[in-house]
């Protein structure tokens, strides 16, 4: 409803209450496909709706990957002679050491405020929570790496933005928000969360950083799709597999929440 | 034990590490009726509350919302309960309108638009609809909590102390508003420290302490001393 179409302003409630019972609602039941990804849409919405009002997780991220690219770029410098050496490690050790910064507020945020209750009171598969924070998620990181190619590219003088270094960040980032949306989850009522979270995630991200650390430099050594794709290769398979796991584990983690 | 009622709870044991903070709760709240839970602090009503709204999972027996037992029913039978808890339960960086508009959506509500406006009209907040959530009173929040809670018009509706904070002007519109809910198919169970409030708002009243119900009376002809009295000598 646009507010255009808003009725008068009503009297208050103590002189005139409203009977509900007047307005009766009506609930779309067992909805199938539709109405999931209504709900999965719904939690996706009311995160990047939370976030440009509050502006918390983006603007943290930004600032932070910036200062990263930053000291890297001072750091090496004075000792190695070609950026293109270390840009690949640059890249990736930035996008996911930011990156647990929003993964930790995506779950952490909904427990400090203590709406993770109304959540989990829904009528909703909850795997269709995790999706739609997975895909906040994802939107909010991509974003943060779109940052961070264009601060590597005035820092180390390097054009990053290459279909094939796009399609790796593209994927790597979604199997690190697959599981990194998991296991914010796990750690959400931890009181050491932010320190949980990249214990956890890190070390199952190795195939990720691998992959895309070997995507990187090959697509700055100008190497071709046949020399790549065994990379891509490991990194679908990798977002398949964990996001199939998440999704089976998903509910599980909040029996008792 | 009447098994009849809307909210039945069977033999419900709940242990926080060695504590056993519920140990073989029996309850029953029949369509139609507000029952006020009374207790001391930590004597596990909110756990009890909890259990019954499906946050917590009992390690024992078993609550059953219209005959259906929650332990077995999928995550549908959460359409059959709206619980108002300690914390609101709301995004405070967004509007009352947004904040239950989403929820509408969560809980699959056709024509969610109508239902909003009809819901923040009888929580009285229609006016500020469009205002952050963390600029409201303490009256206003808890009563957009309750129109959270209502928005998908449950039959079970659970009331953590919901006066708690309110000043009196706020606790009379509360207490309109349950007037309003307890009509009808609803059956609703409310916690609270008030016995007078007790009293007026619900149609019974159950003493939990030492994990069990311990006493239950009919509101009726009940007096705010003799409930006092009969908590002394129950030692509650």
């Amino acid at each position: 409803m646009g507010k255009k179409a808003l009725s008068a302003e009503p009297p208050p409630l103590h002189s005139a209450p409203i009977d509900l019972a007047a307005h009766p609602i009506a609930m779309r039941l067992n909805g199938g496909v539709l109405a999931y990804l209504g709900k999965v849409a719904a939690v996706l919405l009311k995160d990047v709706r939370a976030e440009l009002r509050g502006r918390e997780i983006f603007s943290t991220m930004t600032a932070f990957s910036v200062l990263a690219v930053l000291i890297f770029g001072m750091a090496f410098d004075l000792r190695v002679p070609r950026a293109e050496m270390i840009a690949p490690g640059v890249l990736w050790v930035v996008v996911l050491f930011t990156g647990v910064l929003g993964l930790n507020r995506s779950f952490g945020a909904e427990v400090d405020r203590g709406t993770l209750p109304s959540l989990l009171l829904a009528p909703v598969d909850r795997s269709a929570i995790y999706f739609g924070k997975m895909l906040a998620n994802l939107i909010f990181t991509l974003a943060t790496a779109l940052v961070i190619l264009a601060v590597m590219f005035f820092i180390f003088d390097l054009n990053l933005f290459q279909p094939y270094n796009l399609a790796a960040m593209l994927l790597g980032v979604i199997g690190y928000v697959g599981v990194g949306t998991l296991f914010a989850a796990l750690t959400a009522n931890s009181r050491a969360r932010e320190t949980l979270l990249p214990i956890l995630l890190l070390p199952v991200m190795v195939p990720v950083f691998v992959s895309g650390v070997a995507l990187t430099a090959g697509v700055l050594d100008g190497k071709a799709w046949e020399d790549l794709s065994q990379w891509f290769g490991i990194l679908a398979a990798f977002d398949a597999i964990f996001i199939v796991v998440a999704y089976l584990l998903f509910d599980l983690i909040w029996e008792d929440a | 034990m009447n098994e009849s009622g809307l909210i039945v709870a069977r033999n419900i044991v709940k242990r926080y590490g060695r504590k056993r903070v519920l140990n073989g709760v029996e309850m029953c709240v029949p369509q139609g009726q507000v029952m006020a839970l009374l207790g001391p602090n930590g004597a596990g009503k909110s756990t009890l509350l909890r259990i019954i709204s499906g946050l917590a999972k009992p390690d024992r027996g078993e609550i059953l919302l219209g005959g259906v037992s929650t332990r077995k029913a999928g995550h549908e039978i959460r359409r059959y309960i709206g619980l108002v808890a300690h914390a609101p339960l709301l995004y405070d960086n967004l509007s009352a309108w947004d904040n239950l508009h989403f929820f509408a959506r969560l809980y699959d509500i056709q024509q969610p638009a109508a239902r909003v406006e009809a819901v923040l009209r009888a929580v009285d907040l229609w006016t500020r609809r469009h205002d952050p959530v963390r600029t409201y009173s303490r009256g206003m929040t808890q009563r957009l909590a309750i129109g959270r809670a209502i928005l998908h018009d449950p039959p079970v509706l659970l009331l953590d102390e919901p006066d708690t904070g309110l000043d009196p002007s706020s606790a009379e519109t509360l207490a309109q508003l349950i007037r309003m809910l307890s009509s009808g198919r609803r059956a609703i169970l409310l916690t609270t420290h008030n016995l007078e409030r007790a009293i007026a708002w619900a149609d019974s009243i159950s003493l939990l302490a030492d994990g069990k119900i311990i006493w239950s009376t009919a509101t009726e002809g009940l007096t705010s001393e003799k409930l006092r009295q009969a908590m002394t000598e129950l030692e509650v």
